[in-house]
């Protein structure tokens, strides 16, 4: 019976784990099924133009006046006229459209013809059917676009930009920089609270460490907003303290409690007898504590470091106030960096369900997922590995 | 009769505990929330309820049917037309307040004043330092809100042309933290409400005139509308229930109402 209960709430909760997975991969990968372009929307240009295709990119450059003439994409120089729906007023009345829109379509079509140049964009149902222009043909969003894109502008109208290169590098970056601050002072702090510190310290200070976790993120970012941002501003000498390096060490403060909490009672759990045993054989302590403990609590100490690093993969808000969100492909840790989890939780809440951009947050959830899995499979293998050698 | 009397009593309680749902833009919110109260203050029969979500939120609400009284900080779009003449429904649309956005740089700043196209260059990353437009020679950092935020779109729609914020820009999950950056950087640059502005930061003049007149903002520039960067912020709601919203739509309208509008920090309406 007990056997019974036991085993379904563990069946329950991987199923759960299961189910989550499956969810957010079904959401993300949709978005390899959607157009650049909102849904029931059309891009038209003038039936003279030679122009067929488009890439999400070359429409935002048009749209943004970066690309003012065809000619730049291969067909005859004249130059690109900009039409949105909402310029339809510059042409024809109200009454001319008719109060129900009812005169649109022919409108649009005769506008479209009348201009060599024009690129237009609007809803698909207001496409006459004796539609006097050519539509653009736009591919799906390709793998590549996703993954080598490097801008991420996922509300552009009229095409959005989804290049999640930025963001992946933003995340990697603040992350690394965050464990390479946290992992050393975290074990020093363990080592030092099971071996060296007496009793009475170490009772003030587990306590006080532990109280670190208790601290929600909001707190951590607001104190790396307004202490943490400014300092590096002035040590570095930077335009702005809003840097990966601020996201780092907010998250590394925040990964610390977890990795010495969890590496310290793993190493209190080492034998008595096998450190009097190092000892007695002559080892000093600190050969005791690297000969005996660290092997003994190897794989504890990966644990710690496991989770530490899925904190500060996955940390929002914290990071959401000091990286400066700038979705720019990193070169130093001293820039802006814009991170997944901060762009999702900025984004959600607007995104409308369903949509490309909705999609693509699932996606970038997906991503994130994929790193947190290769970084713990990674620690796993090597801490198993190291384990196997000692013993 | 007494079956009778009780359904009537009901009915009555049903009519007077008929709750007015608003939905829509964040900036309108704390606005509306304000009004909400003081008019539920004056009629204690009357009860209405608000919500945020953004512009577009408010308004497709409208179109489902699932709120009142749409609250936007833009006009509605073209689109937004047709999705409610599509659905077979005239709206009518009343301008209750409006709200200035001052563009802010750090105090030791010394450009006091940026025309539209310098600041069409700037924020979309054509000019990076601020030597370019009369400063020091400082590398210019940029801030923005969220592109969630309906003061993101209105920025780029009404000061950018329609162009995209270049990437480099940093995005601030708040109005609060764009303050607090600004304040700490020497070459930032932002944009807030004119609510928000406090010493911490410096509010630039702004000239939409190619350079011919700058304006500072201000309550009373706001007012008289010389300053260039405002917006209306309006309340949508269906024709057919006009009669039911239309009491606090008037009381937002009213002196009263418009009393509050200033207390908020928006910009009353001026008759």
């Amino acid at each position: 019976m007990i056997v019974g209960l036991l085993m379904l709430s563990s069946t329950i909760t991987s199923l759960t784990v299961v189910l989550i997975v499956f969810f957010l991969f079904k959401e993300g990968v949709a978005v390899f099924e959607k157009k650049p372009v909102e849904d029931g929307y059309t891009i038209v240009i003038n039936k003279n133009n030679k122009v067929r295709k488009l890439t999400s990119e070359e429409i935002k450059n048009i749209y943004d006046q970066k690309t003012t003439f065809w000619s730049q994409l291969g067909a005859k120089h004249d130059s690109i006229i900009l039409f949105r729906v909402e310029d339809i007023a510059n042409f024809y009345t109200e009454d001319q459209i008719g109060a129900n829109f009812e005169n649109l379509p022919s409108c649009l079509s005769s506008i479209v013809d009348s201009i060599p140049g024009i690129i237009a964009f609007f809803p698909e149902k207001y496409l006459a059917k004796n539609f006097k222009g050519k539509q653009l043909d736009i591919d799906k969003v390709s793998l590549k676009e996703f993954f080598g894109g490097e801008e991420w502008y996922p509300t552009a109208q009229p095409s959005a930009q989804l290049g999640v290169k930025p963001l992946i590098l933003g995340t990697l970056w603040v992350s690394f920089g965050a464990i390479l601050l946290a992992l050393p002072l975290g074990l020093a702090a363990a080592i030092y609270m099971s071996e060296i510190a007496d009793e009475r310290i170490r009772r003030i200070m587990k306590p006080l460490i532990e109280l670190l976790a208790g601290i929600p993120s909001v707190v951590y970012g607001f104190f790396g907003l307004v202490i943490i941002v400014p300092i590096i501003q002035k040590i570095f000498n930077l335009p702005v303290g809003e840097t990966g390096l601020a996201g780092s060490i907010v998250l590394g403060i925040m990964a610390l409690p977890t990795i010495i909490t969890i590496s310290e009672d793993a190493m209190r759990n080492t034998p008595r007898e096998m450190k009097e045993a190092s000892l007695a054989l002559g080892a000093s302590k600190w050969q005791t504590i690297y000969k005996i403990v660290i092997p003994y609590s190897i794989s504890g100490i990966s644990a710690a470091a496991i989770l530490g690093i899925g904190r500060a993969v996955g940390e929002t808000m914290a990071v959401l106030m000091v990286t400066g969100n700038a979705a720019v492909i990193p070169h130093s840790i001293l820039e802006p960096m814009r991170t997944i989890p901060a762009t999702i939780a900025a984004e959600l809440g607007e995104a409308p369900s369903g949509g490309l951009h909705y999609k693509a947050l699932f996606a970038l959830g997906c991503i994130l997922f994929v790193i947190t899995l290769v970084i713990n499979l990674t620690v796993e293998f090597v801490s198993s590995r190291r384990k196997g050698g000692n013993h | 009769m007494k079956n009778t009397s009780i359904i009537l009593a009901f009915v009555l309680c049903a009519n007077f505990t008929y709750s007015q749902k608003l939905k829509g833009s964040d900036t309108v919110l704390p606005l509306a929330q304000k009004e909400a109260e003081s008019y539920m203050k004056a009629n204690k029969n009357a009860k209405i309820n608000v919500t945020g979500g953004g512009s577009g939120v408010g308004i497709s609400a409208l179109v489902d049917g699932t709120t009142d009284i749409a609250m936007s900080s833009r006009k509605i779009k073209l689109t937004e037309k047709m999705k409610l003449a599509d659905a077979g429904k005239s709206f009518k649309e009343a301008t209750i307040a409006f709200d200035a956005l001052a563009v802010v740089v750090n105090p030791a700043n010394k450009v006091s004043q940026l025309t539209r196209e310098q600041m069409e260059g700037i924020f979309t990353g054509k000019i990076k330092n601020w030597k370019e437009v009369g400063g020091e020679d400082l590398q210019i950092v940029v801030y923005s809100r969220e592109s969630s935020s309906g003061t993101y779109d209105f920025f780029k729609e009404h000061v950018m042309n329609n162009k995209n914020y270049a990437t480099s820009v940093l995005s601030m999950p708040a109005t609060g933290s764009i303050i607090q950056s600004i304040s700490q950087t020497k070459g930032a640059i932002g944009y807030v409400g004119l609510a928000y502005v406090e010493k911490e930061v410096k509010a630039l003049n702004v000239s939409f005139d190619k350079g011919k007149k700058f304006v500072g903002p201000s309550m009373a520039t706001a007012k008289d509308k010389s300053y260039p960067i405002i917006r209306p912020l309006f309340y949508y709601y269906l024709a057919t229930v006009e009669k039911t919203v239309r009491p606090f739509v008037d009381y937002c309208l009213s002196v009263e109402g418009q009393k509050i509008v200033e207390t908020i920090g928006y910009v009353p309406l001026t008759k």
